[in-house]
C-alpha cells in the first residue's frame, strides 16, 4: 500500500493505482476527458493536472501512479489556471453550435464549460483557419471533425476494443485529426459501424444518424401503419436514459411509452429471437449431420452465429474466407422485418406496402444491416427505420411522457410473445445458451443439464467462454451424436472474436458453434446503448437480463406459442423452403480497408 | 501513379513484418517512388496485418512520407528563420519561375515537387535546401538555377 | 557566478586511436565507467541536460538481460548542426561512445536514431560502422549498432517519441514515468544519449573523469559544440568550453551590431542585448543544444518570433492539447496583435497561456514553446506590437 496526501487528505491505495483514482477514493473529483475506464491511459487531454509537491510542471493524474510520500493537490491556483486555458483551448478548435448539437447537455466538453469557462472566451476562435466536411456517408453515425477535440477515445475504441481500426490519429501539428484510411467516407472502410466510438465520444464529434424525424413522419401519416419492435438489450439499458440508475428494466413502461408516442402495434424482437434459435438451432444441427454423417464438403465448421451486423462486416472484411462458417439465419430484427411485411401483414390484412417498420436496437450497426440489398425479402424494404436506444428516449422525452409515472403494459400480439431464451440474446454468451437449451432438447427430448436452465459457463464477461457439452441419449433420428462433446466458444468485442476467429483460422482450435458479438458484453454494450458505458454498467445490464429470463415462465425458444404457430401457420418447418426465402441471408466479400 | 508489383513483398521480406518494420518499409517505396499511393499503403497494411488507416496515420506524421502524389524530384527549400533571414524568399521565387509551379505543387511532366520544409540543419550555410537526399547550400539565384538545370538534364 | 571567459576546445573532433580508448575502457569494470562519467560531471548535449553518468547508473542497476543504448541523431531543433558534423568527421567516436555505454550498461545492441534530412551520409556512415564493427569483434566485445531513419518531424528527437518511431509508430511522446531507464526501446531499460554525448563520453574515458572536470563551471563541466549562425561574419560549429558569458560570445561570433542571442534553438531563450554580460552561457545561465542563433538590429524580433511559432505549430505532435492548440493561438495572437486587431494587453494573455504550455503539456516540447515566446516578447515588446 502506499500512501500520499491529497488536498491535505491522507489517502492509502494500492501500489499502481493513479493519482486520479486515489483521489476518487478520497471522494476528490478530477475533470477528465480523454480518460475512459475501458481504454489504456492516453494522458493527452491534460484536463486532470494536479499540482505535485516539488514537481517541475504539473502532472496528468489520470497518468500518473501514486508513489511514497507524494502530496498532491487538486485544486490550486496553478491547476485552475492552467485547467481554465485547457478547457478554453480545446472550446477555441471546437465549433460549439451547441443547441443545434445532437450531444446537447450530453457534451462532457459543454459540462467542463460550465464549470470553467464561462462568460468571455480569452482566446480566439480557431475552426475558420480549419475547413472541415461532416461525413454523414455511414448509415449508422456521422462524423464531424470540427466537434472533434482529439482525445482519441474513439481511436482507441476502434484498437482496443475492436481490432478494426478503421479510424487512426493522421498528420500532426495543428493538422493531427482522426481519420479513416487517406480520409475515405466511413461508409467504404472497414469500419463495422458498430457504434463503440459513438458511445465513447465526449462530443458531438462522432453522433449516430438519427432517423427520429422520419418516425414521427410515419407515426403522423394516416396511411400508415407503423410497426415497431424492441430489442431485447433495450428494456435494461433504457432507464439510464431517463433518469433511472443503470440495471433497472423497464419492460412495461417502454411498451406504454410507445403505444403513447403512436406507433400502431408494439411489438417484441425477441419473438423473432426465439424464430432465430430455432432456424439457427436446425441450422447448426443439420449442418453437423450433413458434414458428420454424408460428409457434404461444400458445408463448414464451426458455425458462427449471424445476428450482430457490426460481427458480419467484421468477418467480411477480414476474414472472407471463412464466410461460410456463418449461419445464413438473418438477424431478430431482419426476420423481424421480413415478417412483418408478410406474415403480419397478411394476418392483419394490411397492405404491406403502407406497413412502416420500425425497430429499436442498442446497435447503430442495425442501421447499416437495414439498409443492406439483401434485406428486401418481403418486397419492400423489411425494416424501414432503425432507432438506438438513445433516440427512443429521446422521443419520450420529445413526447413529453412522464415515464415514471407510467402504468406497465405488454407488447402486442402477433409478433409480441418471447421467452426467457430470447431476452438472454442481449448479453455476450445469450444465443449460445438459447441455442443450447433448444438444440439439447431437440436432439434427446430432455431439457439441457444445468439447474434452472441456467447454463452458466457461458455466462459472464471474461472476453473468450468455452464450454463443452456431452450429448447422452439422444433420440433415435439424431443417434450419429450420441455420446459426442459438443464444443462451443463464445467471444464479445471484435479484439476478443479476431483472437478466437484466429485461432479457428490457423487450426489452434476447433469447435463446433461459436457466438460472436461485436460489442464488449454483446448488446447490453451495444453502441446505441445509453452513455456513458464501463464494466459496471454493463454488469448490471448483463444481471438485469438474467432477472428478466428467470421471471419469464416460458425460457424455451420452441415453447413460444406465437413461435409454434407461425410455423404451424406460416413457415411450415425450420429451415423449410418459406424460411430461406424470408429468413436466411447470403455474406459478400468486402475490401481490406 | 505506379503500381508497386512485387516491391512491397519484396520490402516486407527484407525487412520484416513487424510493426517496427513499418518505417523502413515506408521509406524504401518512397525512395524509389517519391510518394506513397494508397494501393502501397494497403499492401503494406496486409503485409504487416495492421489497418490501413495505421498506415495512413503513421504516414502521415512524417512529412516526408508523402501520401500526396510527388514529382521525381522533390526539392525542399529550409523555410527556418536563418534560412528564411538569408533570402529563402529569393529562392522559392526563383525555383517557382525555373519549374513554373507554386510551393505544394508538381511538374507536369512529374519531374518536380517545390515544397518548404522545417529546418534541415545548415543555418551557418543558409539558405539551404534538399532535392530528394542531397542538400545544397550557400543558394543563390544563381546557383539554384544551375543546380536545377542539373536535375533537368538528367 | 564563475564565468571561465571565452576559450576553443578541440575534444569532439580531434582524432583519436579509437581502440586503445575501447581498450581502456572494457579492461575497466561497468561501475568503474559509471564512475569516470559521473565524475566529470558530464550533462546530456542535447538540451535537456540530464547527467549522463546518472542515466547509465540506473538503466545499468536494471535486471532485465535485453537493454539498448540508442543514439539520438535526430538533430532537429533549428539551428543546431553540430551533430551531423560530429557523424560526418568522426562517426567512429559515436560508435565507441556506444559501445562503452553498452559496456557501462550492460546493454549489447545499439540503435542510432538518424534524422531523414541527413539521410546523405548514410553511404559513408556505413563503411565506418563496418570497420566499426570489425573493431570491436577483434577486440572481443560483443556489440551491435542498426540505423533507424527518421523522416522528418521534429518530435522524433524527443526521446520518447523516437522509441515511437522506431517501433514504428507516430512519434508522439509517451507519459512518464515509466522512464527509459526502466522503460525505453521495445519497453526494455535504455539509455538514449545525444551524439555529441557519446563522443564526450568516449573522450572521457580516454583522458579520466577528473581531468575532463576541469573544463567548464560547478554547474557546466566540460566543452561544448556550437552551432552559430545567424548574423554573424562567421558561421559555424565551434568547441568552446562551458562558462563563457553571451557577450563574450557576441565579442568573438557578432557582427558589431548584434541586438539579440537566441539560445538553445527555437525552444531557447532569447537574450537581449542589455543582458548579454549577466547571463551566462550554461546550465546555470541560458542552457543549449548548441544552437546559437545572433540576430543583429536589421532583423524584426516580430518576424523571428512568428517564425518559430509556425515551426511549433507544424512539428508539435498534436496529441496534447496544451501544446496543439496552444501554438496555434499563441501564433494567431502575435497575428492578431500584429494587425490591431487586439489590443497590445492580449500578449499578457498570451504570456499567461505560455506558462500554461509549460507547465501542463505532455512533453518537452510544448513545455518550452513559452521559453522564446516569454522571452522575446518581454524584451522586444513594441517590435511584437508594432
Amino acid at each position: 500500500m502506499i500512501t500520499l496526501k491529497i488536498n491535505d487528505q491522507l489517502a492509502k491505495v494500492k501500489e499502481g493505482t493513479t493519482v486520479l483514482n486515489a483521489a476518487k477514493s478520497l471522494g476528490i473529483n478530477i475533470p477528465t476527458l480523454c480518460n475512459h475506464q475501458d481504454l489504456c491511459v492516453a494522458g493527452n487531454c491534460r484536463v486532470c493536472v494536479v499540482e505535485q509537491k516539488g514537481a517541475r510542471t504539473l502532472i496528468a493524474s489520470c497518468a500518473m501512479p501514486v508513489s511514497e510520500g507524494m502530496e498532491i493537490h487538486t485544486n490550486s491556483l496553478k491547476v485552475r489556471n492552467a485547467r481554465k486555458h485547457i478547457v478554453e483551448l480545446l472550446l477555441s478548435e471546437h465549433r460549439a453550435d451547441c443547441t443545434k448539437c445532437y450531444k446537447n447537455q450530453n457534451c462532457e466538453l459543454q459540462t467542463l464549460a460550465n464549470e470553467f469557462s464561462f462568460g468571455e472566451h480569452i482566446f480566439f476562435d480557431l475552426t475558420e483557419d480549419h475547413p472541415y466536411s461532416i461525413d454523414r456517408s455511414s448509415p449508422s453515425f456521422s462524423k464531424d471533425d470540427s466537434k472533434c477535440i482529439r482525445c482519441q477515445r474513439c481511436v482507441r475504441t476502434c484498437a482496443e476494443l475492436q481490432h478494426v481500426s478503421a479510424i487512426a490519429v493522421s498528420n500532426k501539428g495543428s493538422e493531427m485529426k482522426v481519420s479513416s484510411f487517406h480520409n475515405r467516407p466511413m461508409s467504404h472502410v472497414v469500419c463495422t459501424n458498430c457504434g463503440q466510438c459513438v458511445n465513447r465520444c465526449p462530443t458531438g464529434a462522432l453522433t449516430e444518424k438519427t432517423y427520429i424525424d422520419q418516425v414521427w413522419d410515419a407515426i403522423y401519416d394516416p396511411d400508415k401503419h407503423v410497426v415497431v419492435q424492441t430489442a431485447p438489450a433495450v428494456r435494461v439499458a433504457l432507464g439510464e436514459d431517463l433518469g433511472y440508475d443503470p440495471g433497472q428494466r423497464v419492460t412495461g413502461k417502454m411498451v406504454t411509452a410507445l403505444r403513447q408516442i403512436g406507433f400502431d402495434s408494439v411489438l417484441d424482437t425477441d419473438f423473432t429471437a426465439d424464430l432465430t434459435i430455432m432456424e439457427e438451432g436446425t441450422e447448426l444441427l443439420t449442418r453437423l449431420k450433413k458434414i458428420l454423417v454424408d460428409g457434404d464438403k461444400k458445408l463448414a465448421l464451426p458455425m458462427f452465429t449471424s445476428c450482430s451486423p457490426g460481427w458480419i462486416k467484421f468477418i467480411e472484411h477480414k476474414y472472407p474466407q471463412m464466410l461460410n462458417n456463418l449461419s445464413t439465419c438473418k438477424s431478430p430484427q431482419q426476420m423481424f422485418g421480413a415478417l412483418a411485411k408478410t406474415f403480419y401483414a397478411q394476418k392483419r390484412n394490411i397492405d404491406p406496402s403502407k406497413i412502416v417498420s420500425v425497430s429499436v436496437m442498442p446497435c447503430t450497426a442495425k442501421k447499416f444491416e437495414a439498409d443492406r440489398p439483401e434485406m428486401r425479402s418481403s418486397g419492400y424494404k423489411d425494416v424501414d427505420f432503425v432507432l438506438t436506444t438513445r433516440e427512443l428516449a429521446v422521443m419520450i422525452r420529445q413526447a413529453g411522457i412522464d415515464f415514471r409515472a407510467l402504468e406497465e403494459s405488454k407488447y402486442d400480439s402477433i409478433m409480441g410473445s418471447s421467452t426467457g431464451a430470447a431476452v438472454i440474446f442481449g448479453a455476450t454468451g445469450g444465443v449460445m445458451e438459447a441455442a443450447l437449451r433448444t438444440a439439447y432438447e431437440i436432439v434427446t427430448g430432455r431439457s439441457v443439464p444445468f439447474k434452472n436452465l441456467d447454463i452458466t459457463p457461458v455466462r459472464g464477461m471474461e472476453g473468450v467462454k468455452e464450454a463443452t457439452i456431452k450429448i447422452e441419449g439422444t433420440k433415435k433420428e439424431w443417434n450419429f451424436l450420441e455420446g459426442a462433446e459438443l464444443k462451443v466458444a463464445i467471444a464479445h468485442g471484435l479484439v476478443n472474436a479476431n483472437k478466437l476467429v484466429k485461432a479457428v483460422s490457423t487450426g489452434k482450435a476447433s469447435y463446433h458453434f461459436i457466438e460472436i458479438m461485436a460489442c464488449p458484453g454483446g448488446c447490453i454494450g451495444g453502441g446505441g446503448q445509453p452513455i456513458p458505458t464501463n464494466i459496471d454498467i454493463r454488469k448490471k445490464r448483463m444481471e438485469a437480463i438474467y432477472s428478466e429470463d428467470s421471471g419469464m415462465s416460458l425460457r424455451k425458444s420452441h415453447e413460444n406459442p406465437e413461435v409454434i404457430a407461425i410455423y404451424k401457420e406460416f413457415l411450415e418447418e425450420p429451415n423449410g423452403h418459406k424460411s430461406h426465402e424470408l429468413l436466411h441471408t447470403h455474406y459478400v466479400q468486402r475490401e481490406s480497408y | 501513379m505506379y503500381h508497386t508489383g512485387n516491391l512491397v513483398k519484396e520490402l516486407a521480406d527484407k525487412h520484416g513484418r513487424q510493426r517496427e518494420n513499418l518505417m523502413p518499409i515506408l521509406q524504401d517505396i518512397v525512395r524509389k517512388y517519391n510518394y506513397l499511393t494508397d494501393e502501397a499503403m494497403v499492401e503494406v497494411a496486409t503485409e504487416l496485418d495492421i489497418s490501413a488507416a495505421e498506415v495512413y496515420g503513421t504516414a502521415s506524421f512524417y512529412t516526408f512520407l508523402d501520401t500526396q502524389e510527388r514529382g521525381k524530384n522533390v526539392i525542399r527549400v529550409c523555410k527556418t528563420i536563418t534560412c528564411s533571414m538569408k533570402g529563402k524568399n529569393d529562392i522559392i521565387a526563383v525555383l517557382e519561375d525555373i519549374l513554373k509551379i507554386k510551393v505544394g505543387e508538381t511538374t507536369p511532366d512529374k519531374m518536380f515537387t517545390l515544397v518548404e520544409t522545417n529546418c534541415i540543419g545548415w543555418c551557418h550555410k543558409a539558405p539551404a535546401m534538399l532535392i530528394n537526399d542531397m542538400p545544397y547550400t550557400d543558394l543563390t539565384p544563381q546557383t539554384v538555377i544551375d543546380v536545377v538545370k542539373g536535375y533537368m538534364s538528367k | 557566478m564563475e564565468n571561465k571567459g571565452l576559450s576553443k576546445v578541440d575534444l569532439i573532433f580531434e582524432e583519436i586511436n579509437a581502440k586503445e580508448v575501447l581498450q581502456k575502457a572494457f579492461a575497466m569494470t561497468s561501475e568503474e565507467i559509471i564512475q569516470q562519467v559521473l565524475e566529470s560531471g558530464l550533462k546530456g548535449r542535447g538540451g535537456a541536460g540530464f547527467p549522463t553518468g546518472l542515466k547509465w547508473k540506473y538503466t545499468a542497476a536494471e535486471k532485465e538481460s535485453e537493454k539498448y543504448i540508442v543514439c539520438n541523431a535526430d538533430e532537429g531543433e533549428p539551428g543546431t548542426f553540430k551533430d551531423r558534423e560530429i557523424l560526418d568527421k568522426v562517426p567512429y567516436k559515436v560508435y565507441g561512445g556506444m559501445a562503452i555505454a553498452g559496456k557501462a550498461m550492460g546493454a549489447r545492441k545499439g540503435f542510432i536514431y538518424l534524422r531523414g534530412e541527413y539521410r546523405f551520409l548514410l553511404p559513408q556512415l556505413f563503411i565506418e560502422l563496418h570497420k566499426f564493427h570489425k573493431m570491436i569483434k577483434e577486440i572481443g566485445f560483443d556489440f551491435q549498432i542498426e540505423y533507424r531513419m527518421g523522416s522528418g518531424a521534429y518530435i522524433c528527437g524527443e526521446e520518447s517519441a523516437l522509441f515511437e518511431s522506431i517501433e514504428g509508430f507516430r512519434g508522439e511522446p509517451r507519459n512518464k514515468p515509466p522512464y527509459p531507464t526502466t522503460s525505453g526501446l521495445f519497453s526494455k531499460p535504455t539509455s538514449i544519449n545525444n551524439v555529441e554525448t557519446l563522443v564526450t563520453a568516449m573522450m572521457i574515458i580516454k583522458m579520466g573523469g577528473a581531468e575532463y572536470v576541469k573544463l567548464g563551471t560547478k554547474d557546466s563541466r566540460g566543452s561544448k559544440v556550437f552551432s552559430i549562425s545567424g548574423d554573424t561574419p562567421i558561421p559555424g560549429i565551434f568547441e568552446l568550453e562551458l562558462g563563457m558569458s553571451v557577450q563574450e560570445f557576441v565579442n568573438e561570433f557578432g557582427d558589431g551590431d548584434t541586438k539579440a542571442v537566441q539560445v538553445g534553438g527555437a525552444s531557447g531563450f532569447c537574450v537581449p542585448r542589455k543582458r548579454f554580460i549577466e547571463t551566462i552561457i550554461g546550465f546555470e545561465g541560458v542552457p543549449t543544444g548548441g544552437s546559437m542563433k545572433l540576430f543583429n538590429s536589421s532583423r524584426s524580433m516580430y518576424n523571428v518570433l512568428h517564425n518559430y511559432l509556425e515551426f511549433f505549430t507544424e512539428e508539435s505532435c498534436g496529441q496534447c492539447t496544451p501544446c496543439r492548440v496552444g501554438c496555434q493561438q499563441l501564433l494567431k495572437g502575435i497575428e492578431k496583435v500584429k494587425k490591431g486587431e487586439a489590443k497590445s494587453t492580449y500578449l499578457n494573455e498570451l504570456i499567461k497561456l505560455a506558462d500554461t504550455m509549460k507547465v501542463a503539456s505532455k512533453c518537452g516540447l510544448g513545455q518550452s514553446v513559452g521559453n522564446a515566446f516569454r522571452s522575446i516578447v518581454e524584451n522586444f515588446r513594441e517590435e511584437v506590437i508594432y
